[in-house]
């Protein structure tokens, strides 16, 4: 065996791109993921990717937010010093409306900023995991796990075929951390 | 992505059949609205008449709230520059170019609901104004500079004068497109439609004064102008969505896909959450205040009469889209959407009811012949004159210069 983990296929456009995930599957060939500098409309389809998870974390964070927000209305201005403020019930529902509905979007917000920051590794001061240093700038990328798929020229013909104008043999998973 | 040259069998030039059924049924719904207000205005008995009146005013200005939201699209794309609806746009515009004639309708009601005292005759009687008489009423005296007929009238002529001309006109340059092509008609339609938002903006608040909230004179909120804007655009985009899946259904706009009818669910499901905002902060401000001059209005709602219904509005223009399109997948597909937004026009009907009835009829409400009668009527109107709009030219703009945009949006 080998030491080469991913083929990457590294395309100047997107459209060549779409059409190398086309060739590449057509040949039962799995693409491990693509990377590209900007979103492309209908790739996610195209490579079968999972809707995201993120709303459910939204919704967990919204509730923690809004029960939060609830408990220190509750607590301050019904439980620990109930005031007559205008002949209103010391549980005034509707007044407790708006700052429930603020505490609920502000948890929201920063737990989903911060799951996203988890789940992608962006943490300030850690090194990005990233496949291939010209993703992030003017390369459109399809990477491919060289242990699944053996047969190396196949896969280095089909992505040149279709347009690919460099095909890398990377060792290493992420070569960000070199 | 410009590189790729794309292919499509479109046939842009279709265009609508208004079948004899559907011309015959709206004909049917038209004719039955006119026999329930005839009798209701022919009555010997003056509540029937008040109610038959508070009834044509609920129509008369919800027919108009829904073709001036299609104005309003119109002219919010095209400021935008929004490339997504232009497959759609035909239908905006069938509505945009009856704006004219509900707009008469909607004059003609007030007109002679202000004169013959069955509208507005909380601050329009004998001697309100006059310190000497026994009617005088010293809170409408005061706002008389403002609440006069003919200063009413002349809001309510420059108003929906103004609306109607803008509205019309972008339907009219979008038509002539067709014929002409190239970018002038575009041209034209995005500086008129700046012109017209910033007309419509300052102006729809008060025109929702005039023609609504002056109906209880002595009460007034500052947010009633949004919360009418609110309801005009959710009701707007209702039909829009509603008129796109029925042309959808019968085989029509194949270039009009879930992704469009999922970016109008997320407007309908926004605007709802807006319009339980502006509800809410008209409300709560005024529960917790508690001030007497501002409280009459919810005092008056929480009768027994209305309660019920207060609760039912707030129930299914806010608890009801924000459950059935939260999903993603809702938002896309035909049956969910189409469901949401009859309920939601249902919805509507009953926010105007709350707005209009208390101040109009008061406790001799009712939900009978011509309530169902009068709405019969203008959906049947409105249905003829869209549905013929329709039918007159072809359903796609074809040289708009976003048509293309459209047909490859993806969300």
């Amino acid at each position: 065996m080998s030491n080469i983990k991913y083929i990457i296929g590294s395309f100047a456009d997107p459209d060549e791109l779409m059409d190398g995930i086309d060739k590449l599957q057509a040949n039962n060939i799995s693409i491990y993921d693509c990377f590209t500098p900007m979103p492309i409309h209908g790739i996610e389809a195209k490579l079968g990717v999972k809707p995201s998870r993120l709303p459910i974390a939204a919704f967990c964070f919204g509730l923690l937010g809004g029960t939060l927000g609830f408990s220190l209305l509750y607590y301050t201005m019904t439980y620990d010093w109930p005031m007559n403020i205008g002949g209103k019930p010391a549980l005034p529902l509707p007044d407790f409306v708006p700052v429930t509905f603020e505490c609920t979007i502000l948890i929201t917000a920063l737990g989903m900023v911060a799951t996203f920051f988890y789940r992608n590794h962006l943490f300030p001061g850690r090194a990005p995991r990233v496949m291939d240093l010209r993703a992030t700038d003017d390369r459109f990328i399809i990477a491919i796990d060289a242990n699944d798929n053996v047969d190396h020229e196949k896969i280095e013909g089909l992505l040149k075929e279709a347009g690919a104008v460099e095909v890398k043999y990377n060792e290493r998973k992420y070569v960000s951390y070199e | 992505m410009g590189t790729h040259s794309h292919h499509h069998d479109y046939n842009f030039s279709e265009q609508f059949t208004f079948t004899a059924k559907a011309r015959g049924l709206s004909l049917v719904a038209l004719a039955v609205g006119i026999v329930a207000v005839a009798i209701g205005l022919l009555s010997s008995e003056h509540i029937i008449v008040e109610r038959t009146y508070a009834n044509l005013l609920l129509m008369g200005y919800y027919f108009t709230c829904v073709c001036a939201a299609g104005g309003f699209f119109l002219a919010l794309q095209f400021v935008t520059q929004a490339g997504w609806s232009s497959g759609l746009i035909r239908i905006p515009q069938a509505m945009a170019s009856v704006l004219p004639i509900a707009s008469v309708i909607l004059l003609i009601i007030t007109a002679t609901g202000l004169f013959s005292h069955n509208l507005y005759h909380h601050w329009y009687a004998e001697g309100l104004t006059d310190p000497e008489s026994p009617n005088y009423d010293a809170l409408v005296a005061g706002k008389s500079a403002f609440l006069n007929a003919p200063g009413f009238l002349l809001r309510q002529v420059v108003f929906m004068g103004s609306y109607s001309i803008c509205s019309w006109l972008l339907a009219k340059y979008s038509y002539n497109e067709d014929l002409q092509g190239g970018l002038n008609s575009y041209k034209k339609s995005f500086k008129l439609s700046a012109l017209f938002l910033v007309i419509f903006g300052f102006t729809t608040p008060i025109w929702s004064f005039d023609t609504v909230m002056s109906l209880e004179a002595h009460w007034f909120s500052t947010m009633f102008g949004w919360y009418n804007f609110a309801a005009m655009w959710v009701s707007g985009l209702c039909v829009i969505t509603l008129i796109l899946i029925l042309l959808k259904k019968s085989g029509y706009l194949a270039w009009v896909n879930e992704n469009h009818l999922h970016d109008l669910g997320k407007l309908i499901f926004g605007f709802s959450i807006f319009w339980t905002y502006v509800w809410f902060a008209q409300f709560m401000l005024i529960w917790y205040a508690n001030i007497p001059e501002e409280t009459v209005y919810f005092y008056k709602r929480w009768e027994p009469e209305y309660k019920l219904w207060f609760w039912v509005n707030l129930f299914i223009n806010f608890v009801v889209p924000i459950l059935a399109l939260m999903d993603r997948d809702a938002k896309r597909k035909m049956n969910i959407l189409m469901i949401v937004c009859i309920v939601l026009l249902l919805g509507h009907w009953l926010d105007y009811y709350i707005m209009i009835m208390p101040g109009t009829v008061e406790v001799h409400r009712g939900f009978g012949w011509i309530e169902i009668g009068t709405a019969l009527g203008f959906v049947g109107l409105f249905s003829f004159l869209v549905l013929n709009k329709l039918s007159r030219h072809a359903l796609a703009p074809a040289k708009h210069p976003f048509l293309e945009e459209s047909l490859h949006h993806q969300i």
